[in-house]
């Protein structure tokens, strides 16, 4: 008998694994390393690396590899190359703020390395097994991530909180997992879409879609969707603060991607329609009571949270459309828009963060748009960004998510979140008129330092030009938008 | 290819920059770029004038146009072009920004170049409102244009600043946001990948993109919301009498002289091209509602004690004749709602001005506060008497040419008719009334010890009424050339909400 060693490609998963190895060696490398500030240099030039890795590929047709676990396309290099950006401008949150908080050490950023080559693994996998050991292996560095700033009872209560709802998802997830293989006798998503599109009895087995259901509930807590939300605004309060950014921006950004493979390529809607309606629900829900439930906030960073879960439901609007064209683009564009907004909104939050002190609430921030013009004006930007205003990037892919979303035949979906966009105008403003129009006798004292500085500087001026550069970036992200086959 | 139209538009948000971000720029200094500046892009703005220049007066359709793929995955095109309906609100525009920036040297003291900025990107939102031919180009326009407003208000109004401007952003944002649904609506249903509302007016008048009658009903309420709200039509209105009181004078003046005419200019462009058979259907309910307005506007405007609140509610009532004579559907009306909005620009535009005069001098705006201003500043007493008598619509004014075409468009419309005019003349009965009975308080009787000391009106001030009373007294003893450059575009428009209506 021949024993057949399978061909592997390895440039299939090439930026994740980069990053893994990268943040193998860093892991050593940091153990000489005095300054802390190198240590967050080298990772990022990690991260340069490993989105350059995936350059050549760009615009070529997918490859598959891995026995079709693996799977590199233009969907996958852009949420690659999401996540990189992503990253790096959370280490650049990170640099100063961990030094005051007096938690500076050097596995932060190989822990944030592993992390974010387990989210690019979301992308490339096309395999349910995959996307279950990457969610584990993200998750696992998101519980250190999120108590990282132990001596606080409130960083480890998130940890503690993150990893219960992480097991419950898991369980959920794996558990779907088994039901969809247990119908059609495969985990590979490619061979599932087959499997239902010859089999009229698969499609309408209420075991495959209690899995496929058990599968939603357990993208949905990574995305925050209603209802499996609840742990959110708590983790992302508890947490450190750029920790909190870089959940809000890439764990959701992953999520999505994940969510995206398997609507795609397993359960397309011209094979299993069902799940649209599900979705299209759960959708409108998410938007109303994130935005609904934002308004009561005073806290910041809990405002942040909940604001994030409105979004996820837009983000929701366009899956829903996924079969329409122009739809996938939609999604990856509004993941863009929504991972740089929201990362960068946190930034205020980091720069009022004193040793030990906790000034998330929105009163402290009165004044500073005067005090800290930059820092004040790119909030501003986030925060009309997020609204939905013109020119933002913000508003550009809300329009794009609701016209796939009416384009669908979904136009009730498309009125629920606009309307909810007004009611989201509301407390967004709230923080602006924080920054501009109030004045505080004795003001908050706020950080600012240069790698502060340039980190929001980017995501603000991106941020602006996105609107702008709509039709590159569409095409950026979409130009072959591979089935995976 | 010609670029005036781009340059205007965006000549103003590059003076924003400057006026922001050039270096060791004094607060003296700022003042003055940002009045150049808008002084500049009138100046290119004049070749615009009908019979003058680049603009041809006696053609219906659109003009200098300039058109460039944009976001060509969705068919939205960078697409600028203006026409006789767009033309004078384009020049009200440039005219007033330079007029409301020197209003600022006396008015505005802290935070001068953000305020200069933000009044100057204001400008460019405006322009592209008037200007934008592409269906979601003008939508980008029309919410940008919040966002200064927003600055404006919130930042140098007075002490119920915060409320006003989050009330004022809220309501247009939540009209808004049903527009951008119906514009996603249209560009879906028509199915042409395109934005282009001269094409898509097209193919509905030539029946190649035909509405579901219920749908287009629905439809055309989304866009009315949005203008409703902008004008404000009566029950809309109620952001209005709070932004403007607590704006600061430059922000009235601009409030009142150009974003409420983006309400009237979209009901003419939007509502009545895209839907002629929603507009019939609507005419007399709206025409009702502009009605309750205007006297609703008046009578609130005479119960008060504040100045500046008696000129925001007269702003309702006036604007209630403008959206009369938009739904009376012929072309007399849409002739007279057009240069009624350019009148109230202009009057209402003063009315703010010599209101924010007498408040620098007393820090005051009740009207019990005052007395006897005509011995004390006689020149400030003739100038607004004038303006006041063209807000009123005294013959021989701009107000009076306005109103009255107005009012010979609703009698002879076939879907309003005499009723309206009847209860339309009421409210110019009740302007009358409510102004002159605040001028006389204001102005006349005996002088006070308060007002003993006011000196009368400084060179400054008068330089920015003397352009305004310049043109009223234009337009009001010769407003052919003004009806003559917009008949074109008015008739082609009014012939294509049916057949009915060309007749007349």
């Amino acid at each position: 008998m021949e024993f057949q060693i399978p061909q592997t490609d390895f440039t299939t998963i090439g930026p994740p694994l980069v990053l893994s190895v990268w943040a193998t060696a860093l892991l050593l490398i940091d153990l000489f390393i005095a300054n802390k500030r190198t240590t967050a240099i080298l990772a990022l030039v990690g991260l340069a690396a490993g989105a350059a890795v995936a350059l050549p590929f760009y615009g070529q047709t997918p490859r598959v590899s891995f026995e079709g676990m693996a799977l590199l396309d233009d969907t996958a290099i852009a949420i690659d190359w999401i996540l990189t950006l992503v990253t790096a401008i959370t280490i650049l949150f990170a640099m100063d703020y961990l030094k005051r908080q007096a938690i500076e050490m050097g596995e932060f950023y190989p822990v944030l390395l592993f992390t974010t080559s387990a989210m690019m693994m979301m992308a490339h996998g096309r395999n349910l097994i995959v996307l279950f050991i990457s969610l584990e292996w993200l998750s696992i560095g998101l519980y250190i991530l999120a108590g990282f700033a132990y001596p606080r009872i409130r960083s480890q209560e998130a940890a503690m909180k993150y990893l219960l709802y992480g097991a419950f998802a898991a369980g959920f997830l794996i558990y779907g997992t088994a039901l969809v293989y247990g119908v059609t006798g495969t985990v590979d998503m490619a061979t599932i879409a087959d499997q239902l599109r010859a089999n009229q009895a698969m499609r309408t087995s209420p075991l495959l879609l209690v899995g496929l259901g058990l599968l939603l509930i357990g993208f949905g807590y990574k995305i925050s969707m209603v209802p499996f939300h609840m742990w959110t605004p708590d983790v992302y309060e508890g947490s450190p603060t750029p920790v909190s950014a870089y959940m809000s921006a890439a764990t959701k950004a992953a999520g999505f991607a994940a969510l995206l493979r398997v609507v795609q390529i397993a359960f397309p809607v011209d094979v299993l329609p069902t799940w649209q309606i599900i979705v299209a629900i759960l959708a409108a829900l998410t938007m109303v009571i994130g935005n609904i439930a934002a308004v009561a906030q005073s806290n910041i960073k809990r405002m942040l949270a909940y604001s994030s879960i409105a979004h996820a439901g837009f983000i929701l609007c366009a899956l829903v459309a996924i079969g329409e064209p122009g739809a996938v683009q939609s999604y990856l564009y509004y993941i863009l828009a929504y991972a740089l907004t929201n990362l960068g909104a946190f930034a205020v939050v980091i720069a009022l963060e004193q040793a030990g002190e906790e000034r998330f609430d929105i009163a402290d921030l009165a004044g500073i748009g005067w005090r800290q013009p930059l820092l004040g004006a790119a909030m501003a930007v986030f925060m009309l960004s997020l609204a939905g205003v013109p020119p933002l990037a913000g508003f550009f892919a809300k329009w794009l998510v609701f016209q796939v979303a009416y384009q669908a035949g979904f136009w009730w979906l498309a009125l629920i979140g606009l309307l909810s966009s007004v009611v989201s105008a509301f407390y967004y403003l709230r923080i602006i008129v924080n920054m501009y129009m109030r004045e505080r006798s004795e003001p908050v004292p706020s950080f600012t330092t240069a790698p502060l500085l340039l980190g929001v500087g980017v995501a603000a001026l991106l941020v602006v030009v996105q609107g702008f550069l709509t039709n590159p970036v569409l095409t950026l992200v979409g130009q072959t938008v591979a089935a995976g086959r | 290819m010609n670029f005036l139209l781009s340059l205007i538009v965006w000549l103003p948000l590059l003076g924003a920059l400057v006026v922001l971000f050039a270096p060791g720029l004094s607060d003296h200094t700022a003042k003055r770029v940002a009045l150049v500046w808008s002084l500049a892009v009138f100046v290119l703005s004049l070749p615009l004038i009908p019979g003058l220049g680049v603009f041809d007066g006696a053609r219906a359709e659109l003009q200098l146009v300039e058109r460039v793929p944009w976001i060509s995955a969705f068919g939205v095109d960078y697409f600028l072009a203006v026409d006789g309906i767009s033309i004078w609100l384009v020049l009200l525009t440039t005219f007033l920004t330079p007029i409301t920036i020197l209003s600022t040297f006396d008015a505005i003291n802290t935070r001068v170049r953000a305020f200069e900025a933000f009044m100057l990107a204001l400008q460019t939102g405006m322009l592209g409102v008037f200007l934008a031919q592409d269906l979601f180009l003008f939508y980008i326009f029309w919410e940008f244009t919040l966002v200064p407003m927003y600055f404006l208000i919130g930042i140098w109004g007075g002490a119920r600043r915060i409320y006003a401007t989050v009330k004022f952003f809220l309501y247009t944002f939540a009209a808004s946001v049903l527009m951008l649904l119906a514009i996603i609506a249209l560009y879906v249903l028509w199915g042409q990948n395109s934005f282009s509302l001269p094409d898509m007016v097209q193919a509905i008048r030539n029946n190649q993109f035909v509405l579901d009658q219920n749908l287009g009903r629905w439809l055309f309420l989304a866009f009315f919301a949005a203008f409703a709200v902008k004008v404000p039509l009566w029950p809309f209105h109620s952001w209005l009498p709070d932004a403007h009181t607590e704006a600061p004078t430059p922000g009235s003046v601009i409030l009142a002289g150009v974003l409420l005419k983006l309400g009237g200019y979209g009901f003419i462009r939007f509502n009545l091209q895209l839907f002629p058979e929603a507009s019939r259907f609507f005419a007399p309910a709206i025409g009702v509602l502009a009605v309750i307005g205007i006297i609703y506007g008046a009578w609130i405007a005479y119960a008060q004690t504040d100045i500046k609140k008696l000129v925001a509610y007269s702003s309702v009532s006036h604007m209630g004749f403008v959206v009369l004579g938009i739904f009376a559907l012929n072309p007399i009306g849409i002739h007279g709602a057009i240069l009624q909005m350019v009148n109230h620009g202009i009057s209402t535009g003063a009315l703010f001005l010599i209101v924010g005069m007498i408040y620098e001098r007393r820090h005051s705006r009740e009207i019990d506060a005052f007395g006897g201003l005509w011995r004390v500043m006689p020149v400030y007493t003739f100038l607004s008497l004038l303006i006041i008598m063209s807000s009123i619509g005294l013959p021989a004014l701009n107000g009076f040419v306005g109103e009255a075409t107005i009012m010979f468009g609703t009698f002879s419309s076939p879907f309003l008719g005499w009723e309206f005019a009847a209860f339309g003349l009421i409210g110019v009965i009740l302007a009358a009334v409510y102004l002159l009975w605040m001028f006389r308080r204001v102005m006349m009787g005996d002088v006070t010890e308060a007002t003993a000391k006011m000196r009368d009106i400084s060179r400054l001030e008068l330089s920015m009424l003397i352009p305004l009373v310049a043109l009223i007294l234009l337009i009001g003893l010769y407003p052919t050339p003004f009806f003559r450059a917009m008949n074109e575009s008015v008739t082609a428009l009014a012939n294509g909400l049916g057949p009915v209506l060309a007749a007349r």
